[in-house]
């Protein structure tokens, strides 16, 4: 008999297929911090995965992620799956896909870097590579490490 | 191709062509560089020279490229005297200078600063130099004085030597040395080789990099020996500076090994990288390199204001 560890949800967002070991930053992606949340909040995380082996997964319930919180998923796990459910069926899936340029989302990691001052600008990277996703800064040039550590 | 209003942040945003045409421009503006011949083809124009770091050679070579053809050079009193000591954003001072004057040469300690002027300004933005960013125009009088030279880039031997790791210019100019065809070698010590990024953007260019940490591999065959600064604050221990400084000191007794019409570059200031007797040697062309900033400077100015025939 399949064992249902969480129960499926009515209505909210279901992120799937996240890389193994990033459940607790797309959690930090989309603000949940534990004190700020009213609905439940599920993650699993090391799910065996027909795909990739293991996965990570999160249910977030009663709230639907916008297009700016799918692009910070897809910096940090390229092959996610947002799932919108409205009353318990799945009413939109989205490939968690990035786009050619990135604005806004990520500071960049040079410390010597214009955009790292009080400049009115707001940060930009070319998309070098989706998977693994690989950033240039547009203004200094470097590539930018550790991605998930520079989100803003 | 069009350059007038166009930005020069960095060598990559000109394709081949466009640094031919700068290039075959540099060379007609040699004798107005000299001041063999006078021009008055951006007369009424004047340059913003906005130098946030201190600087001698693109400082001084822009000020005379100007005046050279006819326009005039506005200066920023020393930062600290300046709103930007009060706070202000290079933004702001961007957006205050470009209704003072037609073009934009911009020195600045952080690096990607040309480009963010570049977005503020509507007058054309030159890269001066961006921290440890890029600084085009020294890659382009580099590629002139070879092209100058040899009558050409393509084949050409070139030795980049020193700390490849941290100037970022000398990533450039391998790469566009690559561009041109030339076959580069990288000669440093492991700690301060080039950064495997720039190796692979060489390569991608269709160059086939040779690294090696000993100039003997490389001093019979170049015929350029391109030499960077080694810089004493990078070694946590001087005497580990020392051995290494020494390894690439270029002197007479290791130029008799070199071909004949083998070059000498440097982007200067030099400290102990060459021996001052290397100077009266026929290899010297750093000093020519310097006075090539200038007619290469010219040709900038002039095609980025849209200038008239000379």
């Amino acid at each position: 008999m399949k064992e249902f560890k969480v129960t499926p949800i009515r209505n909210g967002t279901v992120i799937d297929h996240i890389e193994c070991g990033m459940a607790l930053k797309v959690l930090r992606i989309i603000g949940v911090s534990g004190t700020n949340v009213h609905s439940p909040v599920s993650v699993l995380m090391h799910v065996p995965s027909s795909k990739a082996g293991f996965k990570d997964v999160v249910k977030v319930e009663d709230r639907e992620l916008d297009a700016k919180e799918v692009d910070k998923i897809a910096l940090i796990s390229p092959l996610a799956t947002i799932n919108i459910i409205r009353d318990f069926n799945v009413a939109e899936k989205h490939n968690a896909a990035l786009p050619d340029v990135v604005r806004g989302i990520v500071r960049c990691g040079n410390p010597s870097c214009i955009t790292n001052l009080k400049e009115p600008v707001e940060s930009e990277f070319t998309v070098e590579s989706k998977n693994p996703p690989v950033l240039r800064c547009i203004y200094c040039d470097r590539i930018l490490e550790d991605i998930a550590e520079h989100l803003q | 191709m069009n350059f007038k209003g166009k930005d020069i942040v960095s060598i990559r945003d000109l394709s081949r062509e466009e640094i031919d045409q700068v290039l075959d421009l540099a060379e007609k503006m040699i004798p107005y560089a000299k001041g063999e011949a006078f021009t008055k083809v951006l007369e009424g124009r004047i340059l913003a020279n906005l130098f946030f770091e201190p600087s001698t050679r693109t400082h001084m070579s822009f000020m005379t490229a100007m005046s050279r053809l006819g326009g005039r050079t506005m200066e920023m009193a020393h930062p600290s005297m300046m709103s930007v000591a009060k706070g202000e954003t290079l933004t702001d001072t961007i957006r205050m200078v470009e209704s003072y004057s037609d073009v934009i040469v911009l020195r600045h300690p952080y690096e990607g600063s040309a480009r963010l002027a570049a977005h503020f300004s509507s007058k054309p933005v030159i890269n001066a130099g961006d921290g440890a960013g890029q600084h085009p125009t020294q890659t382009l009088l580099d590629l002139f004085t070879i092209r100058r030279e040899f009558k050409k880039i393509e084949d050409i031997k070139v030795a980049l030597v020193g700390d490849l790791k941290y100037g970022r210019t000398v990533h450039s100019l391998a790469e566009a040395l690559t561009l041109f065809g030339a076959e580069v070698t990288f000669v440093a010590p492991a700690n301060l080789q080039m950064p495997r990024e720039t190796v692979r953007q060489v390569e991608k260019l269709g160059g086939k990099p040779k690294l090696t940490s000993k100039l003997e591999d490389v001093i019979k065959e170049a015929d350029v020996l391109y030499i960077t600064r080694i810089q004493k604050e990078r070694f946590p221990d001087p005497a580990e500076y020392q051995k290494v400084a020494g390894c690439y000191r270029i002197d007479n007794d290791l130029l008799r090994e070199a071909k004949r019409d083998l070059i000498v570059m440097h982007p200067l200031p030099r400290v102990d990288e060459i021996a001052p007797e290397v100077d009266a040697t026929a290899h010297a062309r750093y000093f020519v390199q310097a006075f090539n900033g200038v007619p290469v400077r010219m040709a900038l100015l002039q095609l980025v204001l849209g200038g008239g025939e000379l």
